[in-house]
């Protein structure tokens, strides 16, 4: 029995009838080895439990952290006791009902036990795929189980793994980068992943300053990651949409007919586990269908305001943030990059964005920047590299009806400068960006 | 806790590390938000464990573990000599230590007023008032108010013989008000965006008089569903004192980071446009500019005792009447950089590695005030408390969202104008700084949410500054 379920259990039976509770544990190791200047120069791991715990005496709520297992009684007593000199919660949804969990089955031995020699290996292969540039970047290793017990008899148990690498190469006054996630180690090849990026980086060489303007695109899954995590995280968020704050109209025809984007930890290429924060299920959420928003994402909290059932997208901090859909799928077309290319006259090719904030929430309006690989594409080529541009531009405008020209057919996880493995996207070209700031300002 | 501490360094030194350290770490936080006057979450976390950080060649190995028993810190330390040593495989130059004097002392944060010893309710009735005050106001959708407090204590050991114990003490918060238009959300905070944190007690937050500005706050919010958009031009643009915090966080703070000068952070964080090279004769910007690295700075979120390798906190003079002369370092990166280290390593609790981080970078305040620059100003915006900030990842490139704005016509404030934008390029931005508020305006600026690292850490870092305007801006940029 893994050691999470075990002190679940513990927490539960010290709890008894005092409160209505639920009690997440997660454990496990994660390691995480650094590159920079071509040689590791950081490398970390960490092992260790740690105790989420939400009580509820008549309604008045307070959640706890904890990773003293030492003092585990006296934690419980303190949140129990906290709870009760609080107000009544009137949102308060109560636990969850007992539910079935199907495990994904996203784990995998070897990765979980992967050593720091085999994190070393692939970061030297990533490296040695280009000597004479420099690299940076890291490789990432977890294994964790998570344990979900509550006072209504509620009970789930998940393991997930994961494999990250992550860098790029530099060259003179450019940059290319590559990445790979994957809940298998075993998947991920360093030198194919640092080939790609010395490819971007050595492209670049001698990139001048377009001057800015709207501009047609191909963005590469990890630009698309990061549209996607900003339409899930703001707008496909159902504390945002409750609150007003949300582009999401449901039943409307927000995107191109072309777009489908759903959530769905069940998906074979997913990661994580099988219920939520909550022990709520996991399962699939059509987001967008043939361009129509059909959902947002809920916890039982603003499910419960919502008078809809909880979508199993409950974390620790929801509560503030609300309920972010995280296993997120844009499915792929047929189109191969070469191809949305090849029908560019004018435009840019774009690798990453970068440092990107919301302007406008309704409208998700967003600036940021291109960053490790921007191109520009001249008569279906790729004849040269430009330096990197500021863009302000609505990434729901981006993808509206009539502006997605096509959709890849090499979708991948792909980091959204917000973490990776949780953006399951290809490459889009897109028939306009507003580009609106250049190296010169 | 030192004994824990010496166990996880014996165990780094005996599996072969050429340097150890190791921080015990217990640490408590407790937030609190309040949405529309109910409580939305109440959470206390208690963390505690062990980082163990070993020094082979050119590579350090850390290793972490939540179990707080001798053996398992023995065991943490060998892990981190072994995870130190496979980086031999993709290997690079020695890793030198500058030299400090290696102490036995402790610190603790001067405090009135123990924040967790108020009660939860004082605080939870404390904001339920001001989002009632807020919500008042006609046409306010959302008033949310948060508090967060932190109580750290570290103990830290080094196997050149320190003994360091530091108790520190941090506390603040904030609110805001949102109105929410046909198809905009304007929103107004106080009293800076994401609130305002200060290491100190509870006195810190009462400080502010939350509900005496609620009022105010709302009614600014809902002024600025009909006011019109800033339009678009070059003028003189007037920053409030937490916004041109933030824009010394973003565009000073972390270029002057010599683990992004040396290319330690590039694949994420990013680089810096500085080079060494160029340290002590750059201009960095107008004579006005006099950034400091303070860590000494009493009641300022970045204060501290001692940073995370034992390196005692310090002041550090970092652009001097407009000319980078400093940097923010730690004992590797000055070594390496033939540099005094700064005392500036800091660590996201017991489970990160200690790395470059901002103290109290803050820029000395001149000798004008508000009132004198809107009167000094003929054409010109004044722009208060951040919405929005992006800048890349060589520190140059900026653009800059404020919540709201006034117009300032002639020597006077004019109009409110909505969803104001600034943008440009660092060195030519700071050159145009022409005036400057002095000490009467000055705020120890305090930012809870700065990111840096893989895996990630958020730093708690201070940034002390006056309103200060800048010639000739590029503003009201949008889609």
């Amino acid at each position: 029995m893994s050691r999470t379920i075990e002190i679940a259990g513990q927490i539960l039976d010290h709890i008894g009838d005092r409160a209505d509770a639920e009690v997440v544990v997660s454990g496990g190791e994660s390691a995480l080895t650094r590159f920079a200047n071509s040689f590791i120069h950081q490398n970390v791991a960490e092992e260790g439990h740690e105790v989420l715990l939400r009580v509820a005496v008549d309604g008045r709520v307070n959640s706890a952290a904890t990773t003293n297992l030492e003092g585990i009684e006296d934690f419980v007593d303190d949140t129990i006791g906290i709870a009760s000199l609080q107000r009544v919660d009137e949102s308060w949804p109560g636990v969850t009902e007992p539910m079935d969990i199907v495990d994904p089955h996203h784990f995998d031995d070897a990765t979980a036990e992967a050593n720091p020699d085999e994190r070393a290996r692939v970061v030297a292969g990533f490296v040695s795929a280009a000597p004479d540039l420099l690299a940076a970047g890291y490789c990432e290793t977890m294994g964790h189980d998570v344990a979900f017990v509550n006072t209504e008899g509620h009970r789930a148990f998940g393991h997930y793994t994961r494999a990250t690498v992550d860098g790029i190469h530099q060259a003179s006054g450019t940059a290319g980068s590559g990445h790979g996630t994957s809940p298998r180690l075993g998947d991920l090849d360093g030198s194919d992943i640092g080939a790609l990026a010395a490819d971007r980086a050595r492209r670049g060489l001698d990139a001048f300053d377009l001057k800015p303007g709207e501009y047609q695109v191909v963005l590469a899954p990890e630009a698309v990651a990061t549209i996607a995590m900003f339409l899930s995280f703001y707008g496909f968020n159902g504390k945002s949409h409750a609150e007003g704050q949300s582009f999401a109209e449901l039943g409307e025809k927000q995107f191109d007919a072309s777009i489908n984007l759903y959530d769905d930890v069940h998906d074979p290429r997913a990661l994580g586990i099988g219920f939520d924060a909550e022990g709520t299920p996991h399962r699939r959420l059509d987001l967008i269908t043939a361009g129509v928003t059909k959902a947002v994402a809920h916890d039982r909290r603003t499910a419960k305001k919502a008078g809809v059932a909880s979508t199993g997208h409950g974390s620790p901090g929801s509560e503030v943030y609300g309920p972010l859909p995280t296993n997120v799928f844009l499915e792929e077309g047929s189109t191969a990059v070469d191809d949305m290319i090849a029908g560019v006259d004018r435009g840019l090719y774009v690798a990453t964005f970068n440092y990107c904030r919301v302007l406008d929430p309704k409208a998700l309006t967003v600036t940021g920047l291109t960053r490790n690989g921007t191109f520009i594409i001249e008569n279906g080529k790729i004849t040269g590299g430009v330096t990197n541009l500021r863009f302000t531009q609505s990434f729901v405008e981006a993808l509206a009806q009539g502006r997605v020209s096509a959709i890849g057919n090499d979708a991948r996880f792909a980091d959204s400068e917000f973490g990776p493995g949780m953006m399951h996207v290809p490459s889009l070209q897109l028939d306009a960006w507003n580009f609106t700031g250049g190296a010169a300002g | 806790m030192f004994d824990l501490a010496q166990a996880a360094v014996e165990g780094a030194l005996a599996a072969g590390a050429q340097y150890a350290d190791a921080r015990v770490v217990v640490s408590k936080n407790q937030s609190i938000a309040v949405q529309n006057q109910e409580p939305q979450s109440i959470d206390q976390a208690e963390r505690a464990g062990v980082g163990v950080r070993a020094l082979t060649g050119s590579a350090w190995g850390f290793y972490a573990t939540s179990d707080m028993s001798k053996a398992a810190a023995r065991a943490a330390g060998k892990k981190s000599a072994a995870i130190s040593r496979a980086s031999a495989s993709v290997p690079g130059p020695a890793m030198p230590l500058a030299d400090v004097p290696v102490v036995e002392d402790s610190y603790e944060t001067p405090f009135d007023e123990d924040p967790f010893a108020v009660p939860v309710s004082d605080k939870v009735d404390m904001l339920i008032e001001v989002t009632k005050i807020a919500q008042s106001v006609d046409g306010i959708a959302l008033a949310t108010g948060n508090l967060s407090f932190w109580d750290t204590n570290k103990w830290f050991v080094s196997s050149q013989g320190h003994r360091i114990h530091q108790h520190l003490v941090e506390s603040g918060g904030g609110f805001d008000a949102s109105a929410v238009g046909e198809s905009e959300i304007q929103r107004r905070s106080y009293p800076q965006s994401f609130g305002q944190f200060e290491t100190g007690g509870y006195e810190t937050v009462r400080r502010w008089d939350y509900p005496g500005n609620a009022g105010r706050i709302a009614e600014e919010a809902v002024a600025l569903l009909s006011a019109p958009e800033l339009e678009e031009g070059e003028k003189s643009l007037i920053l409030e004192g937490s916004q041109l915090a933030l824009q010394i966080h973003e565009s000073v703070g972390h270029a002057i980071e010599l683990d992004r000068i040396l290319g330690w952070e590039a694949a994420f964080a990013g680089t810096s446009h500085l080079d060494l090279e160029r340290l002590r004769t750059h201009r960095y910007g107008s004579p006005l500019m006099n950034i400091t690295a303070d860590a000494t700075l009493p009641g300022a979120l970045g204060t501290f005792g001692y940073d995370d390798e034992g390196t005692k906190a310090q002041r550090v003079d970092i652009v001097k009447d407009g000319l980078w002369v400093g940097v923010l370092s730690g004992r590797d990166s000055a070594s390496i950089a033939g540099l005094a280290p700064g005392g500036m390593v800091r660590a996201d609790g017991y489970n990160r590695l200690p790395m470059v981080r901002m103290t109290n970078v803050g820029m000395l305040p001149g000798d004008s005030n508000l009132a004198e620059i809107i009167a000094d100003t003929k054409d010109g915006v004044y722009m208060s408390t951040n919405r929005s900030w992006s800048i890349d990842d060589r520190r140059l490139n900026f653009q800059f969202g404020c919540e709201i704005a006034w117009e300032v016509k002639d020597g006077k404030l004019g109009r409110m104008v909505k969803n104001p934008t600034y943008t440009g390029i660092t060195p030519q931005f700071w050159a145009q700084l022409d005036k400057l508020a002095g000490g009467d305006e000055w705020v120890h600026w305090g930012t809870p949410n700065c990111g840096k690292g893989q895996p990630m850490q958020v730093a708690h870092t201070g940034h002390s500054a006056a309103p200060g305007r800048f010639a000739e801006v590029r503003v009201g940029v949008r889609a």
